[in-house]
């Protein structure tokens, strides 16, 4: 509990090893109360002035910080609004209130091989996939051969996706996702790609990039990874943080609660 | 591990940035370049994967129609000089606003879910889907010279002109693809509606009838329609074998840029809501 910011004590900027930082994020949800499709039904509700709106603070005052090399747990019941602080910190989603300072990259290991095109060969969906990533023509030619090589597709590389098994599918997609070291890399639940190899390949990977100073934002409903992983956990509850710091202590009071 | 390559990023986000979001999309687009390249090629490579002729279609699509175009409509228009290297220079400008258009709005509709999903400049979707259709439009160049050829339609110094005439369609179907792009998010409906005005503006804009054939009385109407200017600006280096003049050119330049300062002001403003909304 300790280690919750206060948004009013904060300088400008991030400070040296931080990697993140949200003050006072609030993002709030906009549900009409019956789903409106077309104009003629608006016109006519507008006209009524019975357009009425539910809205909901998916996130609620959040600040917290997030230090170099850190691996940062979000523990919760369903819609506590784990994911949507995720796409928060991924830029998906601005918030409305308060700030979020992101220092470097951010890869978000949310959604494997967005984006891909099923008629495009293995390769054209590397290139089309990593610069949905937010990478450039130089940087995806020089790190190419290493993504197939980390993918373990060989030949596959020039066939048509909708050739590819799930596995294969989901193995090229998280070869291109960390085929750069980020500074934030962010996980919901833990991934399960490919057979057992694979897995191992990429927890390995995930090891080393934060032994290189990544810091790592995870979402997880497996309290066990969570203790064995994560040096911070922060229990969110309605889209307000009920407990912040040492892993064991966050996840005891989230099993009492 | 590739370390020696990748330098360190130490750029900084800031979410409660003061500058406009106008302006802020203006530099991520520039910063993404490289993803809209990528998306026109996904789109050209794509379109036609599955069919024999492949890329062809491009050019044999509004070949065909003006085959239909000048068998049906040869009878009232007849005494026109060069009627199908009339209504193929017509049908390429206005393909291009229509298709690049439509697909900015379904790019969005069908497409958005990736917004939710990751980051990337909003506006990459209409962007890509004007640049897919400039390539087009750029092939389908070949079909009209043959067609020229054919008619001894002669060949002027003014078809230099045309890339200002590209320039101008580009600047207002983007404006245009923006806007319906915003409305749609809101309301999908929009993108049925659209067909149906393309069909009713195809109709009063001189594509296939000459713009003297059009009654008198209702001429303003004509006039006010801004495509009737930018289709003109084909229309005249290629029939006319002239470069047009500044009373020809303002309304086409005036109204490419404010329909596209309009629909990219419009569009930036509601860009934070996209996320929540598609």
């Amino acid at each position: 509990m300790s280690r919750l910011l206060n948004g009013k004590s904060l300088q400008n900027e991030l400070m040296n090893d931080e990697v993140i930082r949200l003050e006072n994020v609030s993002v709030q949800y906009r549900v009409p109360y019956e789903q409106i499709g077309t104009f003629r039904e608006y016109f006519i509700r507008l006209l009524q002035r019975r357009i009425s709106y539910r809205t909901f603070w998916a996130l609620d005052n959040i600040s917290f910080s997030v230090k170099k090399g850190e691996v940062f747990g979000l523990i919760g019941d369903n819609g506590a609004g784990k994911s949507t602080l995720l796409k928060v910190v991924a830029r998906v989603l601005r918030p409305i209130k308060g700030r979020l300072l992101v220092r470097g990259k951010v890869a978000p290991l949310l959604e494997l091989g967005a984006g891909f095109h099923p008629e495009l060969t293995g390769r054209e969906n590397i290139f089309l996939n990593g610069a949905l990533l937010g990478y450039n023509q130089k940087e995806l030619e020089d790190i190419f051969p290493q993504i197939v090589e980390f993918s373990e597709l060989g030949d596959f590389i020039e066939a048509p996706i909708r050739t590819y098994s799930s596995g294969m599918y989901a193995r090229l997609g998280f070869s291109v996702a960390t085929a750069y070291e980020p500074e934030v890399l962010i996980v919901d639940e833990i991934l399960g790609v490919g057979d057992e190899s694979f897995q191992k390949k990429c927890a390995d990977r995930i090891a080393q990039f934060r032994e290189n100073g990544t810091s790592i934002l995870i979402v997880s409903h497996s309290m066990a990874s969570i203790e064995s992983m994560c040096q911070k956990a922060a229990w969110l509850n309605q889209g307000k943080i009920e407990l912040i710091g040492d892993p064991k202590t966050v996840i005891k009071a989230y099993r009492g609660g | 591990m590739a370390r020696g390559l990748w330098m360190r990023s130490t750029e900084i986000y800031d979410s409660s940035r003061n500058i406009p979001n106008a302006l802020q999309e203006i530099k991520e687009a520039i910063r993404y370049h490289y993803l809209i390249g990528q998306l026109i090629r996904r789109d050209i490579l794509t379109r036609y994967k599955r069919s024999y002729l492949g890329v062809a279609w491009t050019m044999l699509n509004p070949l065909g129609i003006m085959v239909v175009m000048t068998i049906v409509f040869s009878h009232f228009f007849g005494s026109t000089p060069g009627y199908p290297v009339y209504v193929l220079s017509g049908l390429i400008a206005w393909n291009f606003f229509s298709k690049s258009t439509s697909a900015a709005m379904n790019n969005i509709v069908w497409g958005g879910g990736l917004l939710k999903r990751i980051y990337l400049p909003k506006t990459s979707f209409s962007l890509s889907a004007i640049g897919t259709e400039v390539v087009n439009l750029l092939l389908s160049l070949i079909p009209l010279a043959l067609v020229m050829l054919f008619t001894s339609v002669p060949f002027h110094l003014s078809l230099f002109y045309l890339p200002v005439a590209i320039i101008c369609i580009s600047c207002f179907s983007l404006g245009v693809a923006l806007l319906l792009s915003t409305i749609a998010i809101y309301f999908p409906d929009v993108s049925e509606m659209y067909q149906i005005i393309l069909t009713a503006w195809m109709y009063l804009t001189p594509i296939i009838y000459p713009e003297t054939t059009f009654p008198a009385k209702y001429r303003p109407l004509l006039l006010i329609n801004p495509l009737t200017s930018l289709v003109r600006l084909f229309h005249i280096p290629i029939i006319d074998g002239r470069f047009p003049t500044w009373v020809e050119f303002w309304p086409a330049i005036a109204w490419s840029l404010g329909m596209l300062i309009v629909g990219w002001i419009f569009f930036t403003k509601k860009i934070d809501e996209f996320a929540y909304r598609v």
